[in-house]
């Protein structure tokens, strides 16, 4: 049962919130903000808040000097494919950690939550020489590939959470009405999980689209992502604050835009199971 | 056609036997109800011919055709569920129609059947809804629905009706009754309420702790109780048992008489006791008697039969109706 709460301390409540809100918010606003000032006002002393000359400038000259749609489009692709494909991988598993369970299942799923606890780094060197030796550097296919399987964790285990709250009678009463498992998997389960995989694709599009260590290491021109496009503007020829600015607005808008759509979706997925 | 025969099945999970050694047949067209109380198996054994669990040793034969290999989808049985299990994310007519959807029948076909089961069970005018817009007992009809527009070779019933009310449970008992006798398709019924299993079966299995303890018509049943366990279990109130010396009967380690066996009177009888309760319930007087050595009986008379607490009650009990059980609990035949 909620307690009444004094409306003052709601009131405070509210704007200890809003603080924490535009704390965690602030550098990407002053990112925002920075990428419409000229490269002199960037580096003001004291800083000015707001852009004294608004400019676009920057996002000109960054999509001249280097192809934004290009970057776009290979985030697009690797975040869109990598989830995808991982789909097709954890749903199955998924389904027989939560309706089929052996004395193992719970092992199995720390087991492969405990790669996530490895740094990548060390594993660097023998991904970079199987990329190598496979001729997958510097490939959208094998940019997708290492997303899908550093994300495979996460997904199975949020759908497994999912799958958990789904009552095994109703696929039970699929088979006896004569579905195959990959009917049942089709038409019955996936169509209750449509929450709980929605809120699961949206987590790994955001988490394949910002990783930064694979992208980064595994690319060079051709399949490079947006984050790769964001560190060329730290080279050696000095830092550009504006620019790498204008960059970074342009490499998080689209991710921004999804996210801020789906916050509802997010929050939900993400607390699921938690409260009934 | 749909008659369906246990080899030796038997079901372990772990340590645990759950089910052993069961041997039974169930002809096609009959009505038959495992019933039993919880825990006894009788769910696992019904699961066990669906194929949504796998035996651990024996047959199961499906029109003489071995299945235990066989996944559910292809045993060509239907199965009403306690949940109902209706699909949530589908319309009546689609839960309805999915078994056939499965089976690749050609659209109208599914209409026709879908329509047809809709008509029989009165959900006509339910059938854009989803099973969330529903009532109990409407989504009760809907499972039946989906079981029967498949026309399987038999219908299996996992204790259906417990989550209704106590009149909707009768009303849904004669219904299910009433269209299985007119289908004519085999039924297995899973139950643990004495009174279903009564008024239901062709047949009665009783199971305990995954044994059949007993398998008969209902009347068979209640008249001819193979051993203490199945003489306890069917027939409300509970049969009394007594120790066959105190009872004058020493050849036997019990004997067991029905509340509705003995005759109660104020004046004489063989055997007398001091009324504890009486519980009176209109059309039946139950009384409960603290019969001295005899221990405590129940026993049904009449509605008028104007006792309290307190009471001196004299019992005689029906000679023909008195059973009698060995020290292993086994009906020593001949009784009669």
């Amino acid at each position: 049962m909620a307690r009444a709460v004094s409306p003052r301390r709601k009131w405070s409540f509210t704007v200890l919130a809003w603080i924490v809100a535009l704390l965690l918010f602030f550098p990407i606003l002053w990112t925002i903000l920075t990428s419409f000032k000229t490269e002199g006002d960037a580096i003001l002393f004291p800083p000015a808040f707001l852009p004294p000359h608004w400019t676009l400038e920057n996002f000109v000259e960054v999509q001249d000097r280097s192809n934004y749609f290009k970057h776009f489009f290979n985030s697009v692709v690797i975040s869109i494919g990598s989830t995808l494909l991982g789909l097709v991988i954890t749903v199955p598993a998924a389904w027989s950690m939560a309706f089929s369970p052996t004395k193992r299942t719970k092992d199995i799923l720390m087991w492969m939550l405990s790669t996530k606890m490895m740094p990548a780094v060390g594993v660097l060197v023998p991904i970079y020489l199987i990329f190598k030796s496979l001729n997958l550097l510097d490939s959208l296919f094998g940019l997708t590939i290492i997303l899908m399987l550093i994300n495979l964790p996460i997904m199975v285990w949020m759908l497994y959470t999912y799958f958990r709250e789904i009552p095994v009678d109703i696929l039970e009463a699929s088979r006896m009405d004569g579905a195959v498992l990959w009917k049942e998997i089709v038409y019955v389960l996936l169509p209750m999980a449509i929450p709980g995989i929605a809120s699961t694709m949206l987590l790994n599009i955001i988490l394949a689209w910002n990783e930064a260590f694979w992208t980064l290491n595994l690319t060079a021109a051709n399949a490079a992502p947006l984050t790769a496009f964001i560190a060329s503007y730290s080279s050696p020829e000095g830092l550009f604050w504006a620019k790498l600015s204008a960059a970074s607005t342009l490499a998080i808008a689209p991710i921004l835009v999804i996210g801020w759509f789906s916050q509802k979706q997010l929050v939900r997925g993400m607390t699921f199971g938690a409260v009934k | 056609m749909g008659k369906i025969v246990l080899e030796g099945v038997e079901k372990t999970f772990g340590a645990i036997k759950v089910i052993q050694n069961v041997n039974l047949t169930v002809d096609d067209g009959s009505f038959v109800v495992f019933v039993g109380p919880s825990g006894c198996g009788k769910s696992t054994l019904l699961r066990l011919i669906a194929g949504l669990e796998d035996v651990t040793a024996g047959k199961i034969l499906i029109d003489g055709v071995d299945v235990v290999n066989t996944p559910p989808a292809k045993r060509g049985l239907s199965m009403v569920f306690q949940s109902y299990a209706l699909y949530p994310h589908m319309s009546v007519r689609s839960n309805i129609g999915f078994g056939l959807k499965m089976a690749g029948r050609p659209k109208a076909e599914i209409d026709r059947k879908v329509e047809a089961a809709a008509a029989t069970l009165n959900l006509t005018p339910y059938l854009d809804r989803r099973p969330r817009a529903l009532s109990g007992g409407q989504r009760q009809r809907v499972a039946i629905g989906r079981a029967i527009v498949r026309e399987p070779k038999a219908f299996l019933f996992d204790e259906p009706l417990s989550n209704l009310d106590a009149a909707l449970r009768v009303q849904m008992r004669i219904e299910i009754a009433r269209l299985q006798d007119t289908l004519g398709t085999t039924a297995i019924y899973v139950t643990h309420d004495q009174v279903e299993a009564m008024t239901m079966a062709d047949k009665i299995v009783v199971l305990s702790a995954g044994r059949i303890e007993q398998v008969g018509s209902p009347l068979e049943l209640y008249n001819k109780p193979d051993n203490l366990f199945v003489a306890g279990f069917i027939g409300s109130p509970k049969m009394n048992f007594i120790p066959g010396a105190a009872a004058g009967d020493p050849g036997a380690a019990t004997i067991g008489i029905r509340p509705e066996h003995i005759a109660a009177s104020r004046d004489s009888g063989t055997w007398s006791g001091t009324v504890t309760v009486a519980e009176h319930v209109g059309s039946d007087t139950f009384l409960y008697i603290n019969a001295g050595p005899l221990g405590d009986l129940t026993v049904r008379s009449v509605g008028e039969m104007g006792v309290k607490p307190g009471d001196r009650i004299f019992m005689t009990p029906e000679p023909g109706r008195i059973h009698r059980f060995d020290p292993a609990g086994h009906a020593i035949v001949a009784a009669h």
